[in-house]
């Protein structure tokens, strides 16, 4: 069974850090104990459409509310069953992730995601989702959260 | 205890996972026609427009079956099953034993009756092998294409045709193309686009005579028209692939019939996928529900039963994603509204082309159709399978920036905190 991780709406302040810590994390500069400023440094703009995060920020105006949603590595992801292409699978740690590679960017993993957790990937060519930073050994937008409003626990 | 699956598609990799959750010991095999490991359908079209290449095409690492311990019998057809002995009975005379029995054949291609069907170069679009036959005929200098049929396969495959630089022409019996899962807006949107990129459409027509001296030469429609052609394809849609079942006891309307556990009217006998009528839970009855993902839960469903674990599988209703070239769509669920007391929300952004129509059916929605605008569709889809009342809300499913954030807290924990099952 995979990780998860939790978000904390009532202390989540919408800094969209995480989404930040996340494109960084997936980038390749990524460095596991970059701070803030470093990777303002060292990313440069690399490719002809803007990196997207893994993770997302729901806010909308008018409301306080904000909260980092993303991937749920669901026990029973209904992802893999609809991917066309065997590339959305589940690792045998749990977590799911999506093979860039043999993605085609047929979304019907965006069909699927009862959370709507999956996003078009930079020039909507392959989906992009949560990997629970499967290099780093642990989730950047965890340990970069300013207010420690995401978690990641075994459930 | 012996597993064997007839068909190794995505309805068997259901199975054969599910079976291996619970049972990792007890022998499965799988037999198939086709020689190839288990690839995606879907994917021939993105084959033939040279987007993946033959190492793409396949579904699960090349150890997939040692891994998983299965047995298969490729390149192999099995033209009966004696159910009272419960052996399946292949081509070449080898009967195999069975404890439990999944029929997972699929679908066959439709061709209507027609003069000159018999000709070289005419094709269907279903197998890998159907598309390295077109990309043969390409490359012995085919250049003009008729497709026959505007749904999701005819489609696709006139998309790769012009793709790979042929004239490509479509013909279709309806007014408009993709009748299955758009409305006749939407549909217009995506013709468009796809005239845009030179493909012409025949509406309400359709073919007529094949004409040409062994070979195709020009395909004649039944408005009298007739257009040049070097090939060919019929994507007029799928049907089950049981002729070898019929006549015997199992029980067959349109599909095998399956309950909600995919048992049949036999004993140890389960079907699952593009072969088999379950129960269609926005439609409120058994059908043919001939897409991937309801193919993959039938087996699965199927594959924990057979290994004696109680699973049920009521929550299928057709659901579609796909795109051709820079427009994409998601659907699923009534897109043609059926009765009176269907509520439609809908939203056409002409600026930004962009399509979003809601069916509502006593505050729960039973269907949407999404065009350029698709981002989390799926908690949408997910809604249609809960019932969720969206009574308080329903004019924000319209907004493309929709998402957790419109519900109450509550549900809106519920759903991210506990909803990690899903
Ligand atoms: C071009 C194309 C594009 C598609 N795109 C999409 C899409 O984007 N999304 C989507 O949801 N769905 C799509 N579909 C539909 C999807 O491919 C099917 O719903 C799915 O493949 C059904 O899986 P299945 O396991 O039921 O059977 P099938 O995939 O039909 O496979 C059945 C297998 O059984 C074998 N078989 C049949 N009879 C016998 C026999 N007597 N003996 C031995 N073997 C036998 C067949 O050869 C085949 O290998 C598409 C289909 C096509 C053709
Ligand atoms: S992408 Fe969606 S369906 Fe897939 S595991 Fe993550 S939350 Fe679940
Ligand atoms: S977009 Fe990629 S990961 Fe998602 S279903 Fe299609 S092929 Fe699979």
């Amino acid at each position: 069974m995979a990780k998860k991780i939790f978000p904390k709406e009532d202390v989540c302040v919408g800094c969209h850090l995480c989404e930040v810590y996340c494109v960084y994390a997936h980038s390749k500069y990524k460095k596991p104990n970059a701070k803030a400023h470093e990777l303002v440094k060292l990313y440069i703009k690399h490719k002809d459409s803007k990196p997207t995060p893994r993770i997302l920020v729901e806010e909308k105006s008018g409301t306080w509310t904000t909260f980092a949603l993303q991937c749920r590595h669901c026990d029973d992801a209904p992802c893999t069953k609809a991917c066309i292409t065997g590339a959305m699978k589940r690792l045998e740690d749990g977590r799911i992730v999506c093979d860039e590679e043999k993605c085609v960017g047929c979304w019907s993993c965006i069909m699927a995601c009862p959370h709507g957790a999956v996003r078009r990937g930079e020039n909507k060519k392959a989906a992009s989702k949560c990997d629970l930073c499967l290099d780093l050994g642990e989730p950047a937008c965890v340990k970069n959260c300013p207010n420690e409003a995401l978690e990641i626990k075994e459930v | 205890m012996k597993y064997v699956i007839i068909g190794n598609s995505v309805a068997a990799c259901g199975c054969i996972e599910a079976i291996r959750k619970v049972d990792t010991q007890n022998p499965i095999v799988v037999i198939s026609d086709e020689k190839y490991r288990v690839y995606s359908r879907p994917l021939i079209s993105y084959y033939l427009g040279g987007k993946v290449d033959e190492s793409k095409m396949y579904i699960r690492d090349e150890d997939y079956y040692e891994k998983n311990m299965v047995e298969t019998k490729l390149g192999k057809k099995a033209v009966a099953v004696d159910f009272k002995n419960k052996e399946v009975i292949l081509d070449d005379g080898e009967k195999v034993k069975y404890d439990k029995l999944l029929i997972a054949t699929g679908g066959k291609p439709f061709i209507p009756p027609t003069k000159g069907s018999e000709s070289k170069n005419v094709f269907t679009f279903i197998k890998f092998d159907d598309v390295k036959a077109i990309d043969e005929a390409i490359k012995n200098g085919a250049k003009k294409a008729v497709v026959i049929g505007a749904g999701l396969s005819g489609l696709k495959a006139a998309e790769a045709l012009i793709k790979r630089g042929l004239d490509v022409t479509v013909v279709e019996l309806a007014n408009r193309i993709l009748g299955s899962i758009l409305d006749l807006e939407a549909s217009r949107i995506v013709q468009d686009e796809l005239e845009k990129h030179g493909i012409v459409f025949k509406l309400e027509t359709s073919v007529d005579e094949i004409i040409g001296d062994g070979k195709v030469e020009r395909v004649k429609l039944k408005n009298g028209e007739v257009l040049d052609a070097d090939i060919v394809v019929f994507a007029i849609g799928v049907v089950p692939n049981i002729d070898f079942l019929k006549g015997t006891e199992l029980k067959i309307n349109r599909g095998i019939v399956v309950d909600n556990r995919m048992q049949t009217n036999i004993e140890d006998v389960y079907a699952a996928g593009d072969c088999a009528e379950g129960y269609d839970f926005v439609f409120e009855q058994q059908r043919v529900i001939p897409i991937w993902p309801n193919a993959y839960n039938q087996g699965e469903t199927a594959g924990y039963n057979m290994a004696g674990v109680q699973k049920t599988f009521d929550r299928g209703f057709p659901m579609n994603s796909i795109g051709f070239f820079d427009v994409h769509m998601i659907t699923a669920g009534i897109v043609v509204p059926n009765s009176d007391d269907i509520e439609v929300l809908v939203k056409h952004d002409k600026e930004k082309n962009t399509y979003r129509k809601i069916y509502l059916k006593n505050g729960r929605v039973v269907g949407f159709m999404f065009i350029n605008s698709i981002d989390r569709a799926g908690m949408i889809t997910n809604m249609i399978k809960e019932g969720f009342n969206v009574e308080s809300i329903k004019h924000r499913l319209l907004d493309e920036d929709f998402g957790y954030l419109d519900l109450p807290k509550e549900i809106r924990q519920e759903k991210i905190l506990g909803g990690a099952k899903a």
